[in-house]
């Protein structure tokens, strides 16, 4: 009788990418339904638009480098248009979304080679292109919990009309680490802000609790275990390490660590962007470093750069260094004595 | 001098008292209850036992039989070769009927020189005496020598012959570690043993104590072994045993593998390249120490050993006492055949087991587990996805690599870059590839690419030697030129510096003319052998004479 023979192990295997995949989408919903409620349907859309197109440039990349189409499965490139059209304002049109999508997908992933083969980020690189490119349909924020209604955001996202009586003026507001910078730019205090609409309980308004939920999605990753806590734990230990040193020197003009953590885009980074394991470090160690180096670029970014939110060029950034890391924090291997 | 005093005076040895962990690892399913519940059986006496010659690490055995020759049970039938190599004897009577090259345990389905006994049946021993040996008078090279000629290697699945292992250790021996955790799910072969021969295995620790006076010696079990515990406590406390700990490890695959379990127990880690003699500790697989029992008491060389046959593929999983030799097929059939749906045939376990398409091979000294499992119980592996670098491999890698990146450079052939991330340090235990998403059958990649090193290594080295000669050759040519030139040179010298006697010159200038003369003369000389010839030979010369004439004028 002939047996059939494979390879050891031979015991039948547990996990599978598509589930991990499938897992972080389930951690970031209870983030994505706080980001609808406070801004509106104009993120539902974003999602969809980014999700599809992110979907159909994968698909149509893998026909034209006659690949099995397989990999669509594994759920990855759905998870980046989702991350990529988190990072994107509400009312921004619907080409935005599009663009972004495809060159997260055609150039930063697939054009490196798929899954497992690009040294960016691909939402990241996709949300970075776009903030460079577009930098006002990006600012296109709704003010928290003033969200148009369903029909008013399509007609506006896919035809640019806006409800009778509405400006882009009345509709939008800047988010808090984008007004926060703008009245330090006008030598402003922060402690004369804190009463404006800006702020919330404890960070920026409603964005706290965007970082709340997402803080909970990623804390049930870190459980599951389909994330590591090295990179997590780097990037808001790091974030949170130099915004307390400079608050410290000067409240005045630094916020307090714990708005850091709670603004912007610093939960959604540390526990699903940032951990993308393709373009991270490897080594345990090593992404420990990695995280720290996002949390402290994050954070000089965000205080002396240009844009409000730096999460996204820090992740890019370290992206470029993990190699190097990975190179230099090889753990000591078995027996060997160094 | 201080150093020296401090290790006279050292406290007698670190307690070994508390565990310690080693990095990753995993928690199987043991799927051991089954056959750690039912009592060992006999195989009994199959018909044809295909004995190998190399069950070891190290030197082939040589046959000391023709094919023809009746043999004893236990009679010696190939001696060893060298000091790395094991003895092996016939494990029944019958008569030799072959020595040629059969199918073996091995991943590749090698063909090896085997000797093939035809049983008789009957089983006999030239002499056989009954009377335990009492071993209280034979020194440390007598145990050895005893130990040796029974031809006992590991029966862990190492087959390092024992004797060596025991002869390795030139410092002071600290510890002495009976490692009984099987560790890899399935395998109930060394449990069982502890659960029906504790006082034998006792006593094979005691003969080991004799022969390597450690300091310590702990029998490691597992914490799932509660019946063996219970067996091995009870044969002490009834031998009045002091000198030997039993200790439970956590059911932590690999905790069984030497160099984990001497990490959990000790806290130390033996060097990459060394051995745990390196550190003071020598481990030995419990079922060697029954089997230093039988050589050195009853007197009977490694004969026979326990094999679990189980799985969902095996009709009635059960531990055989299994004589060396058997096929694989007859031991099957002794657990009650194979069920309908077996698919996979896997010799080991789960983990570190190899599959076979055949099972016309025969059980070897090292062979533990036969292992048969249907679609449902182990499911064709998925196909291979890309690594995503997540990781999960590096948290469960005992031995602290990096997986992903030996994959990357054995997928991509960088082998030198796998070596300088330690390829050689990773013992295939499997735990990365059982928990990769991406079902990437990374053991496989590393073999792989441990042979391409290998092979690479084996052709460096002839090219080596190759380049050497080729070298060598041009140095010689080289000289003989030199040295050529230097002799013209002299003897242009010598001439030229006795320019003033021409005679000399003159003289030499006479000798070569006289020799163009001879040989102009030689040519002149009628042609040899034309004395008796036929007129028809005669006509045939002048003939070839007149037309070589007429050529010549016509030039």
């Amino acid at each position: 009788m002939e047996f059939k023979t494979y390879s050891s192990p031979h015991l039948p295997v547990s996990a599978s990418v598509s589930a991990m995949m499938q897992r972080v989408l389930l951690a970031l919903l209870p983030g994505i339904a706080c980001m609808t409620w406070l801004f509106g349907w104009g993120i539902v859309i974003n999602i969809l638009l980014a999700s599809l197109t992110a979907v159909l440039a994968e698909a149509g990349v893998l026909l034209l480098r006659k690949r099995p189409l397989a990999p669509l499965s594994d759920g990855s490139a759905l998870l980046s248009g989702v991350l990529l059209a988190l990072a994107l304002p509400p009312l921004a049109p619907w080409w935005i979304p599009v663009i972004g999508s495809l060159f997260a997908i055609v150039i930063a992933k697939q054009l490196y080679g798929g899954l497992g083969y690009n040294p960016f980020n691909p939402a990241m690189a996709g949300y970075v292109v776009l903030l460079i490119s577009f930098p006002l349909e990006l600012t296109l924020w709704s003010a928290p919990g003033a969200q148009p209604g369903f029909a008013d955001t399509l007609v506006h996202v896919f035809g640019g009309g806006l409800p009778a009586g509405q400006t882009l003026d009345t509709l939008t507001m800047a988010t808090p680490m984008d007004g926060i910078k703008t009245r330090l730019g006008l030598s402003e205090t922060l402690s004369e802000m804190r009463g404006s609409p800006l702020f919330g309980s404890f960070a920026g308004a409603g964005w706290e609790w965007i970082n709340l939920w997402f803080l909970v999605g990623g804390l049930w990753l870190l459980q599951m275990r389909v994330i590591q806590w090295q990179i997590p734990v780097g990037m808001l230990g790091g974030l949170a390490f130099i915004a307390f040193v400079f608050y410290a020197v000067n409240p005045d003009i630094y916020s307090t660590p714990l708005f850091q953590l709670f603004s912007g885009a610093a939960m959604l980074g540390a526990f699903f962007i940032a951990t993308d394991p393709v373009s991270a470090c490897t080594t345990p160690r090593g992404r420990l470093y990695f995280g720290l180096g996002i949390g402290l670029l994050t954070y000089i970014i965000r205080t002396w750069g240009g844009y409000p939110d730096g999460v996204a060029f820090a992740v890019l950034l370290m992206n470029m260094a993990a190699p190097t890391i990975d190179h230099y924090t090889r753990p000591r291997v078995f027996g060997h004595d160094s | 001098m201080t150093e020296s005093a401090a290790s006279f005076t050292r406290p007698k040895t670190a307690a070994f008292d508390r565990l310690y962990t080693f990095h990753g690892g995993l928690k199987l399913p043991g799927h051991r209850e089954i056959t750690a519940a039912r009592p060992i059986l006999s195989a009994g006496v199959p018909a044809t036992l295909v004995l190998p010659l190399q069950q070891h690490i190290g030197q082939p055995a040589e046959s000391l039989v023709q094919p023809g020759d009746t043999v004893y049970k236990g009679q010696l039938i190939a001696r060893q070769v060298g000091t790395m190599s094991a003895t092996l004897h016939a494990s029944s009577s019958g008569t030799v009927v072959a020595i040629e090259d059969r199918p073996v345990p091995h991943p590749s389905g090698l063909l090896a020189p085997c000797i093939i006994i035809k049983t008789d049946g009957l089983d006999r021993y030239l002499e056989q005496t009954d009377a335990a040996a009492d071993y209280s008078h034979m020194d440390r090279g007598e145990l050895c020598d005893r130990i040796r000629d029974a031809g006992i290697v590991g029966l862990g699945g190492a087959g390092f012959p024992t004797q060596v292992k025991l002869g390795r250790c030139e410092r002071r021996l600290e510890l002495l570690l009976i490692n009984a955790t099987e560790c890899e799910p399935y395998i109930a072969c060394d449990n069982r043993l502890l659960q029906e021969r504790a006082a034998e295995v006792i006593e094979g620790v005691r003969i080991l104590q004799r022969v390597l006076l450690p300091d310590e010696c702990i029998i490691a079990i597992e914490d799932g072994m509660t019946a063996a515990e219970e067996a091995l406590r009870s044969a002490l406390a009834s031998g009045n045993e002091t000198g030997i700990r039993v200790t439970r490890v956590p059911e932590i695959y690999p905790t069984g593998g030497e160099r984990q379990l001497i990490k959990v127990l000790t806290g130390r880690e033996v060097p990459s390249q060394g051995f745990p003699a390196d550190i003071g500790i020598i481990c030995q697989n419990v079922g060697t120490t029954a089997a230093i029992h039988d050589a050195v008491v009853k007197r009977q060389p490694l004969l026979s050993r326990i094999v679990t046959v189980t799985g969902d593929g095996i009709a009635q999983p059960q531990n055989f006492e299994t004589l060396i030799g058997t096929p694989v097929s007859h031991l099957v059939a002794c657990a009650g055949g194979y069920t309908q749906d077996v698919e996979r045939l896997l010799i080991g376990g789960p983990m570190m087991g190899y599959a076979v398409a055949d099972d016309d091979i025969p059980v070897t000294k090292t062979l533990n587990c036969i292992l048969a499992v249907s679609h449902g119980e182990m499911p064709a592996p998925p196909p291979a996805q890309p690594c995503i670098r997540c990781g999960k491999c590096t948290a469960v890698c005992p031995a602290d690599l990096l997986p992903q990146q030996l994959y990357w450079y054995a997928h991509s052939s960088n082998l030198d870059a796998a070596q300088d991330y330690n390829l050689f340090d990773c013992i295939e235990c499997g735990c990365c590839a059982s928990v990769c998403p991406s079902h990437i059958p990374l053991v496989q990649y590393y073999r792989h690419a441990k042979m391409e090193i290998w092979a690479r290594e084996k052709q460096k080295n002839s090219s080596d030697h190759a380049r050497q000669r080729h070298e060598a050759r041009l140095s010689r040519l080289d000289r003989i030129k030199q040295e050529r030139a230097e002799r013209m040179a002299r003897k242009k010298q010598a001439l030229s510096s006795d320019g003033g006697s021409s005679d000399m010159k003159k003289a030499a200038i006479e000798a070569a003319l006289e020799r163009v003369k001879r040989k102009k003369e030689q040519a002149g000389t009628p042609p040899k052998n034309v004395d008796n010839l036929t007129p028809e030979q005669q006509q045939l010369i002048a003939a070839a004479d007149e037309r070589r004439q007429h050529k010549n004028e016509s030039d």
